[in-house]
């Protein structure tokens, strides 16, 4: 596969890093002497200029590219070349953008600004940290329509409090579907009489709420209660992203920001979080309003030290589990070894999740299941779809392999699927479905 | 020195000239009902000629290129809401007739009206003739709504200056609109509004006419004219009636049909237009409409455990009920009927219905009183306050119906419902020195229950005022008072004062 970068900093050159064994990568960058740097470290072809020019996406090879990644520090520059390698070929275009608007546009069309995927490292850093958060036990999550819908995966210890019931018994959810069962290898398609037994790893899909309430049954001590407090310091955009994807799982947080302006926006956007203004490193203010017996304080200042400061002061005061934003990723290392418990860098997430997408190399939003058994897709039906206008027990019979609805999208709200729902035209789906019989979906949906 | 009136007040007269143009169609309903029964058309006739005359005279004066600002807004709705009531208090004059053919009481009784107050001067209702009964209930269906939202529907000239005045006539910065075009909103609320009022009187006619015909009498004293009349001010939350005893004289039927047409008229048209047109969870998500119903329910119950336990009324259950959802609603939405005189109610159910008296209904209905809204917000913002008591640093936005409310906006409500009550109080204390220099010697509680009665556009009071009674126990000074007070209350307060304050008519 061909690929185009445009943007050589920490992002860019771990995807390009990450490509380079298995891909022709081209790197371009508007600054020489970073190109000039990246020429000894990688293995990869290298180009100075502006990537917003055609000319130079021309010269990059844009035209007979399979991909182009914008990755530069500059949202709308990132939106440009997108819409730039658009009009010069038809390569799979990924815009890296700091805004979660621009990621929310394009997510209601699908293809706004020409790009084929546009990932929000604020949004991608705060799910990370949430996830962290709220599902400590669970082996893999992946969000689909927004976030509005959560798979999730989970072993089952032997200790479990769900180990021996029924899937019924365990169902105690609205909006929970129960996609598979994998037990010694096996896809199971679990029924309301399965039985769960330890060992199982079983894949759940849902709203953010009920995934979360679910995880509270598998492993009650690891994973946070509702009514537990999570501290939030600083209201910049990862921290209102932090606090308003808690919310979507119940949970009510604290958040201390230290702008009184700010702190009014945030407490109008975020009905269930309890904001306050003051100075998050006065530690009597910490102690006044109880922040030292969080459950889990999260760092999400804007600056390295910062986030350390603040996250030494909440360790040393006595919060049980302390998260913290890191922005140089090669900080992420230094700041495990003092004590914090867990460290996300917005920059690592991101240049992850490109990877991950570019390995998949395909349009709908997927996980993928244990190394390739099953899939979970996403798919938005279209009014040529052969799934609109036909409830879920007939697609099922008509298909001649196990497929689970795990969710049912409907103009923004949930829609708990079951036999007789019928899709309308406008749905996003979210699909459960093995590997093999992933071709056959992705034709009718 | 060198002060200049900057006021553009020709731009307020050529509204208030179109407004009282507009006024002469009102009147010629009495006038077609006065040759209809045969009565004398002169009451309607020499109205007539003065909104034409002083109409016409006035759209001359005016400069129509002036745009309506602020200040202009606050004269002209100021403006039109007296001339309106001194041309409606014409007709009685003319008439002639009774205690209402006195300057003060005419004007009383005609203020009364259009600020769907209720309250009445008339000593003996039979000596009036049906068309001029029927003018007082016509000036009360035209106040309901507000006088300047109709003129917002009428008169395209007006253009983006409607907002202004309707915001200025309702005190809310959100006039809520429907259309873009703030005078299409203004006609789609008002085609509502007499959508509405048709509605009623038709069930009311409707009622007594087809009652009969499958055998049961449902609402023997309710004929054409009473139904209209009674259409004209239940759906306006105004209160007058045609007949001396409000609804008591009518049949229990009745009396429950008109509850929930008061309640209707005290919920936010906005509302009832969403619910019309398909969505109707819009009115059950607002937390006002919630707080409004909730409040109607707890003074009934409250009311109705007071009455039952009492020997000297002796009634059942069902009248329990009925009398008191009945004038509950009727203080609580500021119509100001009665279904039985409450006078004679226990003192502590007659405290629920003074209570009442200061709540009102929806905003953006055709309620008066504080309204629910303002007690919810005040209420939300005390109990944040407690919270911030103990949380110095939180930040706590007050919420209603899930968006949050500006603090310029609570510390405007704050101020408005303070303003309301010491006018009260200051009015209390004038009925009670002025009744005791004539010698008429008001209780306090009579004091008060008129002084809020007024202030707050309801209509009956309590002891000699009640709502089988009228105002003329009060000396003429008192009522002349509660004239300027039914006017500032009607237009909430903050119109009149600030036409008041020197520097409103300063740069």
């Amino acid at each position: 596969m061909q690929v185009v970068i445009i943007g050589a900093g920490e992002v860019g050159t771990s995807i390009a890093a990450d490509l380079a064994s298995d891909h022709d990568v081209v790197i371009v960058d508007i600054d020489e002497s970073r190109i000039e740097d990246i020429k000894y470290d990688i293995d990869v072809l290298t180009l100075a200029g502006d990537g917003t020019k055609s000319s130079v996406l021309i010269e990059a090879g844009a035209v007979q590219a399979d991909m182009v990644i914008a990755s530069t520090d500059d949202d709308k520059t990132n939106l440009v070349i997108c819409g730039t390698a658009e009009t010069l070929g038809d390569p799979f275009n990924i815009a890296r953008v700091k805004s979660a608007e621009y990621r929310r546009t394009w997510e209601q069309t699908g293809k706004a600004f020409d790009a084929d995927f546009v990932i929000c490292a604020n949004l991608q850093a705060a799910g990370t940290i949430v996830d962290v958060i709220g599902l400590p036990s669970a082996v893999e999550v992946s969000s689909f329509v927004g976030g509005l819908v959560k798979m999730a995966e989970f072993d089952i210890t032997e200790g479990s409090p769900i180990t021996g019931q029924t899937v019924a018994e365990a169902d105690r959810f609205d909006s929970l579907t129960f996609a598979a069962l994998f037990r010694d290898d096996d896809l199971v398609l679990p029924q309301g009489s399965t039985i769960i037994k330890a060992g199982d790893r079983m894949v759940i899909i849902g709203s953010p709420g009920s995934v979360q309430g679910f995880a509270q049954q598998v492993a009650p001590v690891a994973t946070p209660d509702t009514a537990d407090d999570i501290v939030i310091v600083g209201g910049g955009e990862i921290g209102y992203h932090t606090a308003r994807m808690l919310e979507m799982r119940d949970f009510s947080p604290k958040l201390v920001e230290q702008d009184s302006d700010r702190s009014r926006a945030l407490a109008e956007d975020l009905p269930e979080t309890l904001v306050m203004n003051h100075d998050p490193t006065d530690t009597d203010f910490l102690r006044r309003e109880r922040l030292d017996e969080a459950n889990v304080l999260v760092s999400a200042l804007g600056s390295d030290e910062n986030n350390m400061l603040v996250s030494v002061l909440a360790k040393r005061i006595g919060a049980k589990r302390v998260i913290s934003l890191v922005d140089r990723s090669d900080y992420v290392q230094l700041f495990q070894e003092i004590g914090i418990d867990a460290a996300v860098s917005p920059r690592d997430v991101t240049a992850e999740e490109i990877i991950r997408f570019t390995h998949e190399k395909v349009a709908e939003n997927i996980a993928v299941l244990e190394g390739g058994k099953a899939e979970v897709l996403e798919l938005e039906l279209g009014a040529d779809s052969e799934f609109v206008g036909r409830n879920i027990r007939e697609i099922d019979e008509s298909v001649n392999s196990d497929v689970v609805f795990g969710a049912v999208s409907r103009r923004g709200t949930e829609v708990v699927p079951r036999g007789d729902t019928v899709l309308e035209q406008g749905d996003n789906v979210v699909i459960f479905v093995e590997s093999e019989f992933v071709g056959q979906m992705l034709a009718m949906g | 020195m060198g002060q200049y009136v900057r006021v553009e007040w020709r731009a307020s007269i050529g509204l208030i000239g179109a407004v009282l143009l507009y006024l002469t169609l009102p009147l010629l309903f009495p006038l077609a009902l006065a040759v209809l029964y045969g009565e004398s058309v002169l009451p309607f006739l020499v109205p007539m000629a003065v909104t034409l005359g002083l109409g016409g005279g006035l759209r001359m004066l005016a400069d129509i290129e002036e745009d309506v600002g602020p200040r202009e807004a606050f004269l002209a709705v100021a403006t039109i809401w007296l001339l309106v009531a001194a041309i409606g208090a014409l007709p009685f004059l003319v008439a002639g007739n009774g205690t209402i053919a006195q300057p003060v009481n005419a004007m009383f009784e005609a203020m009364s009206g259009l600020t769907t107050t209720g309250a009445t001067v008339i000593g003996d209702f039979g000596v009036h003739s049906r068309s001029v009964m029927m003018w007082r209930q016509v000036l009360q269906w035209l106040g309901g709504l507000g006088i300047l939202i109709l003129v917002t529907a009428v008169l395209s000239e007006i253009g983006v200056g409607g907002a202004q005045l309707m915001e200025t006539e309702t005190q809310s910065q959100s006039s809520n609109r429907l259309t873009p075009r703030i005078s299409e909103t203004a006609q789609l609320i008002w085609g509502l509004y007499l959508g509405l009022t048709v509605l009623v009187a038709a069930v009311l006619a409707g009622m007594h006419y087809l009652g009969p015909v499958v055998g049961v009498e449902l609402a023997p004293n309710m004929n054409l004219y009473n139904a209209v009349a009674h259409a004209l001010t239940s759906i306006s939350t105004a209160g007058f009636s045609p007949e001396a005893r409000s609804i008591e004289a009518f049949s229990a039927a009745v009396q429950w049909v008109l509850i929930p047409v008061m309640l209707l008229g005290s919920t936010s048209f906005v509302l009832i237009y969403f619910a019309i047109r398909g969505a109707p969870m819009r009115l059950l998500r607002s937390e006002e409409f919630r707080f409004y119903i909730g409040v109607f329910a707890l003074f009934t119950a409250t009311s109705a455990a007071l009455l039952i336990g009492t020997q000297e009324l002796d009634m059942g259950l069902h009248d329990t009920v009925r009398h008191s959802a009945f004038n509950v609603a009727s203080i609580l939405t500021t119509t100001g009927y009665a279904s039985q005189d409450f006078t004679n109610w226990p003192n502590a159910g007659q405290n629920v219905l003074f209570a009442a008296m200061f709540i009102g209904g929806m905003v953006g209905s055709t309620t008066c009183s504080i309204k629910s809204l303002r007690w919810l917000v005040v209420l939300k913002s005390f109990r944040r306050d407690l919270f911030t008591a103990i949380h110095p640093d939180a930040v706590r936005p007050v919420r209603v119906s899930g968006s949050s409310v500006d603090e310029g906006t609570i510390r405007d409500i704050y101020g408005y419902v303070l303003l309301s009550i010491v006018i009260f109080f200051l009015l209390t204390l004038f009925v009670v020195i002025d009744g005791a220099r004539s010698g008429v010697d008001p209780s306090e509680f009579e004091a008060m229950g008129a002084a809020a009665s007024t202030v707050l556009n309801i209509g009956p009071a309590f002891g000699r005022a009640g709502p089988m009674d009228n105002y003329l126990v009060f000396p003429e000074s008192t009522r002349a008072v509660m004239v300027v007070l039914m006017w500032l209350g009607r237009i909430e307060i903050v119109p009149v004062l600030v036409l008041l304050t020197p520097s409103f008519w300063r740069s």
